[in-house]
């Protein structure tokens, strides 16, 4: 393919600059709280995230990790507490007002659009970054035109980084899980969020995906020196890959910190493990 | 100013100034009221057991009547007419089962619901192509159903009630009360209810989809009939009905998809509430206004509560 | 044999997003195009163009329209019939207002109508979706259906309650009306929907259509992407009643030449949605095939029993095209629910590689 010799400033990945050097706190949650009807998902949670950081939530099953996530990108609106991002904070977000500010996000069940292609899905991860307006898309011409194709080389990028390229026009539908997962992550990227917040991307995958994943999750990380949260049953990874850990069980926080901190923390131990009361 | 005035204070002016005509008109609504929540009765037993939005149930209401009146016509008895139209119905349930729902278990709701928008022009053009398309009178004195009216005398003047209004109403509680017991006695209800939350769970424990979904087809067919007999008993009976048999989408709406009280509850509110509507205030526009004002309850309805009278409120789960 | 892509590379990203990527597809349309605007007006009789072609134009039109809402961005609309209406008694009224100016511009105008009365009902759609939505749709078209019969002002008081359509001309031809040709109307009929179908081509390949797919496939993942829902939903609804409100105009003002509320009533909005399924929910092309089955099927009916001596009765044939079109609808959703544009494709692919099987 010929290379065209303009380069767009927006299909570069914002922080291309080697990272992993951890800035500043980027996201922070105060105190937040949630409940469903009588039943409390989290209680009174509080941590934070600095940029550039692998940031990892665990916990047993039922512990509001979901819930966690689905706060801080907007989706559920916690009854108390806030989120700061940047430095400002917020009550009340909607999840496209957090997409806008650069919170990118994947889903525990696979949420892809399934009618459309590979390259469609991740296109349409990129919709908030084109700005061209509705009569000139209606034709389709000059800076429409120009737009489309510029997304699209960000976007044959992506595909390349995760290589997925021989999948490019299959319907997401018919894809196997594992690819499913690494499609999501794609579109997630081609939003080029400042914060990645993954749910369980490995779950469900074998040995060699799982391996995958992991990589293309790290290089990520550095390579674009995304911010990444991510939820992950799986504890090889989770002490191979992050940085800092937060484990909360049945909705409230017991235990933040490195990998070893917690692992050998005894609230831990006794949530993973099972405690007899006596 | 004028508008305002009447809009606001002469149809209650009107209500308090003649009170028969004021519970003549509540009457009205509270019969069609009946006949609305049960058609929407029909939607509902259908929708709680194979998760299918049926747009045909006001359909089978028109095919059923027509089956019998049309029977009749051949020269069958009354009796052995409406025998007769029960035993189409159970056939209509098999075949809804065998050609239109086994194939289709497991797809998204809205294709099964567009599925029986199409059961709904195959039934209009079966039911025409046999019985023809002229509009029929219901054998109503011949199944021996009461005719004639009485009057109770209200307030300085007096109101009509049909007997045959009253029979509905009578008819559409007993109805109401069996399907209760269907519903929460029975083994079979207890299967109807476990289909209902999950398809796959229901199979996984050996209850038999295609069982369950003849038997409510078929209940669902036997609500049909009793509105067709009950509405043909009132006007004619012919596919005109079908504009009528929409009706019931807006108590729907109001009652929420699952539940029976909800059905009968919003049944009688758009019955009543659209009489009223065009009595005192459909002249204002022109009159008429009967066909979309059940909607326009129910939209503004639905804009403050989306899950119905009835309805669980929807937790959003990704 | 003749259809092969083998040997046709793309080298930039603007050849490989064209519209007709492989040069077998754009040899095809430009022999259908130029059949269409001059084999046809010089060769077809005065009844193909009267009863078959104008007529499936105009309804391809339409159901490309309920196509946008439904087949790409999911939302179940029932309501076409009455935003078909609105297009044409608007036509209706712009054409006794301003009796001077071109009637094209005053059909393309009262597509803008329509659009804004579409954007109106389509505003519960942000609470409310799937059947609920279906329902509110339904209030519209009876509400518009009630409007069309007691609002007099619409059909400038007639006594028949009916709008006839005047004559206007266009360059000295006359275009609409009782002395407009059957040629002339079908090559406005033509221009305007080739125009408005590419169009709506350019705007689902590009950013918006992949929005209205993203609601349509799944709302929440859209929304987290940073689609805004309610601004996408009415802006289908929007672009949907505009293309149904430019076909309503033109079936009016270019097909029956005068029209009554009953042209635009809740069957009207059934049949269109059973040219969508039928033609392929989500497909532009499926809009065509679908529209050209259902209106070619009552037509057939009337005329293939003739050839073998049995003649059927207008009403027999009427009912006998319900049934068929009931049993067509159930047998496409579970067979093919893709339509017929789904077995175009499967076509062409098994054509790719004949003869091999694969």
């Amino acid at each position: 393919m010929s290379a065209q010799p303009q380069r767009v400033a927006e299909a570069e990945p914002a922080n291309a600059a080697p990272a992993r050097v951890l800035g500043g706190v980027i996201l922070a949650v105060e105190n937040v709280s949630l409940s469903f009807g009588g039943v409390n998902a989290l209680s009174d949670v509080s941590f934070d995230v600095r940029e550039h950081e692998v940031r990892a939530i665990i916990g047993p099953n039922g512990a509001g990790k979901s819930s966690m996530l689905n706060v801080m990108n907007g989706f559920y609106q916690p009854q108390r507490g806030v989120i700061r991002f940047r430095g400002h904070a917020y009550h009340g977000m909607k999840p496209h007002a957090a997409a806008a500010m650069g919170m990118g996000r994947t889903f525990q069940n696979i949420a892809l659009f399934r009618g459309m292609t590979v390259l469609d899905n991740i296109m349409a991860g990129r919709s908030l970054k084109m700005r061209r307006n509705f009569f000139l898309q209606l034709l389709r011409w000059g800076p429409a035109l120009r737009e489309e194709t510029e997304h699209r080389r960000a976007v044959e990028e992506i595909i390349d980084f995760l290589e997925i390229q021989h999948i490019r026009r299959t319907p997401v539908g018919r894809l196997p899980y594992g690819l499913q997962k690494r499609v999501e992550l794609a579109r997630a990227l081609a939003m080029e969020p400042s914060v990645l917040l993954l749910d369980e991307p490995m779950a469900g995958m074998n040995i060699e995906e799982k391996q995958d994943m992991c990589r293309f999750v790290l290089e990520v990380n550095e390579h674009y020196g995304t911010t990444i949260v991510l939820i992950e049953h799986d504890m090889g990874v989770v002490m191979d890959i992050s940085d800092r850990v937060v484990v909360l069980d049945y909705g409230r926080k017991i235990a933040d910190g490195t990998p070893d901190e917690v692992r050998s923390d005894q609230a831990v131990i006794d949530a993973y493990l099972g405690v007899t009361h006596s | 100013m004028h508008l305002l005035y009447d809009i606001f204070v002469s149809p209650f002016a009107q209500m308090v100034g003649a009170p028969d005509l004021l519970v003549q008109t509540l009457w009205d609504g509270l019969v069609s009221g009946v006949l609305y929540a049960l058609i929407a009765l029909g939607f509902v037993l259908i929708f709680k057991a194979s998760g299918v939005f049926n747009f045909a149930q006001g359909i089978m209401v028109v095919f059923a009547a027509l089956t019998l009146v049309g029977l009749y016509q051949h020269g069958v008895p009354a009796y052995a007419a409406l025998a007769l139209t029960l035993v189409v119905m159970l056939v209509l349930a098999f075949g809804v089962e065998r050609l239109m729902l086994r194939p289709l278990v497991n797809q998204p709701e809205i294709i099964l619901f567009m599925a029986t928008f199409g059961l709904t022009y195959f039934l209009i053009g079966l039911g025409e192509l046999i019985f023809g398309g002229d509009p029929k009178v219901m054998i109503a004195s011949q199944l021996g159903l009461p005719s004639g009216s009485y009057r109770v005398t209200v307030a300085r003047g007096f109101v009509q009630l049909q007997k045959i209004d009253i029979a509905a109403a009578i008819i559409a509680s007993i109805m109401v009360v069996g399907l209760g017991v269907l519903f929460n006695r029975t083994r079979i209800g207890r299967a109807l209810r476990a289909v209902a939350d999950s398809h796959k769970a229901a199979l996984s424990v050996g209850i038999s989809l295609e069982q369950i979904w003849v038997i409510v087809w078929f209940a669902a067919g036997v609500v049909a009939l009793a509105t067709g007999i009950m509405w043909g008993a009132r006007s004619d009976v012919s596919f005109a009905l079908e504009i009528i048999a929409l009706k019931a989408l807006p108590v729907l709406i109001l009652g929420g998809f699952t539940s029976i009280p909800g059905a009968i509850i919003g049944g009688l509110i758009i019955g009543v509430g659209e009489k009223l509507g065009d009595f005192y205030w459909g002249p204002l526009v022109g009159g008429g206004i009967e066909s979309w004002f059940a909607y326009v309850i129910a939209l503004v309805f639905l804009l403050f509560r989306p899950q119905g009278l009835f309805g669980e409120r929807i937790i959003e789960r990704l | 044999m003749f259809y092969r892509e083998v040997g046709q590379f793309k080298s930039s990203y603007a050849a490989d997003q064209a519209l007709l990527p492989i040069l077998q597809d754009r040899i095809g349309i430009a022999v259908i195009l130029l059949v269409a605007f001059v084999a046809v007006p010089l060769t077809a009789s005065g009844f193909m163009l009267d009863s078959v072609l104008i007529p499936i134009l105009v309804f391809a039109l339409a159901a490309t329209g309920l196509n946008l809402l439904t087949g790409y961005t999911g939302l179940l609309s029932l309501g076409t019939g009455g935003f078909m209406g609105v297009g044409a008694y608007s036509c209706y009224k712009l054409a006794t207002i301003f009796p001077n100016v071109n009637i094209i511009v005053l059909i393309l105008c009262s597509g803008l109508f329509a659009a804004a009365i579409g954007t109106l009902f389509g505003l519960p759609s942000l609470r409310i979706k799937g059947f609920y939505l279906a329902v509110a749709t339904l209030a519209a078209q009876f509400f518009l259906s009630w409007c069309f019969i007691r609002i007099p002002w619409l059909y400038n008081y007639n006594i028949s309650g009916s709008i006839e359509v005047p004559t206007r001309t266009l360059f000295g031809i006359p275009v609409t009306g009782p002395t407009a040709s059957s040629e002339t109307r079908y090559l406005v009929v033509l221009s305007i929907v080739v125009v408005l179908t590419l169009l709506a081509a350019n705007l689902v390949r590009g950013r918006i259509g992949r929005m209205w797919m993203a609601v349509r496939d799944m709302d929440l993942a859209a929304e987290l992407i940073g689609i805004r829902l309610y601004q996408t939903k009415l802006l289908a609804f929007a672009v949907s009643s505009f293309y149904c409100g430019v076909a309503g105009a033109m079936l009016v003002f270019l097909y029956l030449g005068s029209a009554d509320p009953e042209s635009f009533s809740i069957n009207q909005s059934f049949l269109i949605l059973f040219m969508v399924i039928i033609g392929g929910l989500g497909s532009l092309l499926g809009a065509f095939l679908g529209a050209a089955l259902i209106r070619g099927l009552p037509i057939l009916l009337r005329h293939a029993p003739a050839y073998f001596g049995v003649s059927l009765q207008s009403a027999t044939v009427e009912q006998t095209s319900y049934l068929i079109l009931g049993a067509l609808i159930i047998v496409f959703l579970i067979v093919e629910p893709h339509g017929l544009a789904r077995l175009w494709q499967i076509g062409k692919q098994k054509l790719r590689v004949w003869p091999f099987p694969y």
